[in-house]
């Protein structure tokens, strides 16, 4: 409880800090705009030449963009900002504030920092995702909601862990900048189901990038096109992955040799 | 002749400077690599889902024009909008002014270097490309001769407009979100997204207003041959209205951001 406290409280304390440059909100609405235009538009003039795109059709794909906007307005929200801060606690030595405080230095890292705005896109991408629905007038099952929120949550551990482990290196190669740049780009690619991609490409962006798992299978799971083996293979990896990078964490702080030493 | 030396001391310094980063000039160009590749398997996916052709395009037709729009998109990318904003939050404006070039020169000269360094890469992924989706090349000489041409006029409409665009960061410096909106329009009407022949019609009649179709999608038409050799002309004469165009906004943005600039941090 006291781990949920500590996130809470910085939560408030980014929350404070933002409020404060009220135009940055103004801002990312319309970047998130700009966001939903790009993905929708090509959806469009795709959809004008055919109705099925590789089994999806263009509401399920407007569905699988409201996934995409969410999964990818969590990690702008959080992930990104504790990762980039840490490299640069690393590369200064900064992080030795962290690391002397009295509470898991791994889950200081992962909260501390929030850039709340990216909130709208994470509300933008809800939207999308109900209006779709809505256009299919499909009835949910019960076992879709569940499947959907267990995939959104092993998903989400998923590339919580991966960018854990991608931040961790920071401590052996000090820039690491350019490795959020690679992420950010393959998770573009996430925006089309991977069912489409060559098989190297859908191969990268499920196992070496895992964006294929945080946006693919939540969707598939809601439009219940998601097989048993998929779900336990998902659940599985986010399994293995929270642990293989609290490990890795734990050895790349063994590696940091504090402050402008 | 003084320019050429000028370009030429320039151009050894910013080589010097690419070098000392050689990583990220390599991870840079992944955004190139991934972006086409999507979307050619998105439209091959669609050409297979309609039976083989989708307006005039096949499978393999949509792989050699997102190739090269791959390989157009790298030729005529600049990066001033980022620059810009930080050489005038900075100041870091203040001493490229008090050198004797205009410093649209410099980025002029770093923006070629960078891609001769980086072409050897580009060519390797289009290589690994062509052999990965077995595109339909039919291609002559003449064709590829005046297509060259219309990269070369095609990086310098996108120059003059990407410079012009840069420069408001004089007035404002959340450049992001104007960047993310010029981007939007580029991505849709350029022919990045698909050939401007597969977009709904009112889009069509848009992008005839936008100087973006001259950047990619003209010079991909003529490479492929997939527009006659007599209408190259006009395609030319509209790529030098858009230069002169570009230009003059170019000019006036410049002479009246200049009086703005204050030279912050100096």
């Amino acid at each position: 409880m006291s781990y949920l406290r500590i996130a809470w409280s910085y939560f408030r304390v980014n929350v404070l800090n933002e409020l404060a440059y009220r135009t940055n909100f103004f801002v990312q609405v319309l970047e998130a705009f700009l966001e939903l235009i790009v993905a929708l538009g090509g959806v469009m003039v795709v959809y004008s030449h055919t109705d099925n795109l590789g089994g999806w059709t263009a509401p399920e794909l407007r569905t699988l963009i409201g996934v995409y906007m969410m999964v990818g307005g969590a990690i702008a929200l959080v992930l990104q900002p504790g990762m980039q801060l840490l490299m640069e606690d690393v590369r200064k030595g900064t992080l030795d504030f962290i690391l002397t405080k009295p509470a898991d230095a791994q889950l200081l890292v992962s909260v501390r920092q929030v850039q709340i705005w990216k909130l709208t896109d994470i509300l933008l991408g809800i939207v999308l995702l109900i209006v779709s629905m809505l256009q299919m007038g499909q009835s949910l099952s019960g076992v879709q909601v569940l499947n959907f929120a267990v995939t959104m949550l092993a998903g989400g551990a998923i590339i919580y862990s991966f960018c854990l482990m991608l931040a961790t290196l920071t401590f052996w190669f000090v820039r690491m900048e350019n490795v959020l740049f690679i992420f950010n780009s393959m998770y573009d690619a996430g925006r089309w189901p991977l069912t489409l991609y060559p098989r190297w490409l859908r191969g990268i962006l499920t196992f070496v990038v895992p964006v294929g798992f945080a946006v693919t299978v939540p969707s598939q799971a809601l439009l219940g096109k998601l097989d048993g083996g998929t779900l336990l293979l998902t659940i599985a990896l986010a399994v293995f992955m929270l642990v293989a990078s609290r490990l890795f964490w734990l050895f790349g702080v063994r590696h940091y040799s504090g402050a402008s030493a | 002749m003084r320019l050429l030396k000028i370009y030429r001391a320039m151009f050894t310094t910013f080589m010097a400077i690419h070098l000392q980063y050689r990583a990220s000039l390599l991870i840079w160009l992944l955004a190139f690599f991934i972006e086409p590749v999507v979307y050619l398997a998105v439209w091959m996916a669609v050409a297979n889902a309609q039976g083989g052709m989708v307006g005039g395009f096949s499978a393999p037709d949509f792989a050699a024009y997102f190739i090269a729009s791959m390989m157009i998109h790298h030729a005529t990318f600049d990066w001033h909008m980022w620059e810009f904003e930080f050489r005038i939050r900075n100041g870091a404006l203040s001493p490229l002014l008090l050198k004797p070039v205009h410093p649209i020169h410099g980025d002029l000269i770093e923006n070629i270097n960078y891609k001769l360094l980086t072409l050897p890469v580009m060519v390797v992924a289009a290589v690994v490309l062509i052999l990965t989706f077995k595109p339909s090349i039919q291609a002559d000489a003449a064709h590829l001769a005046l297509g060259a041409l219309a990269v070369l006029l095609g990086f310098a409409v996108r120059f003059t407009f990407d410079w012009a665009l840069a420069l408001v960061a004089f007035w404002t410096t959340r450049v992001n979100a104007i960047n993310q909106a010029y981007f939007t329009l580029m991505v849709f009407f350029s022919g990045r997204l698909a050939p401007l022949s597969l977009l709904p019609e009112p889009m069509q009649q848009i992008a005839d207003f936008l100087p973006f179709q001259w950047v990619i999608a003209f010079p991909i038409s003529l490479i492929l041959g997939r527009i006659p050799l007599e209408q190259a002309r006009s395609g030319f004469a509209m790529q030098l209205l858009w230069i002169c165009i570009g230009g003059t906004v170019l000019a006036l943005t410049w002479r009246a951001g200049l009086k703005r600039y204050s030279a912050v941090g100096a």
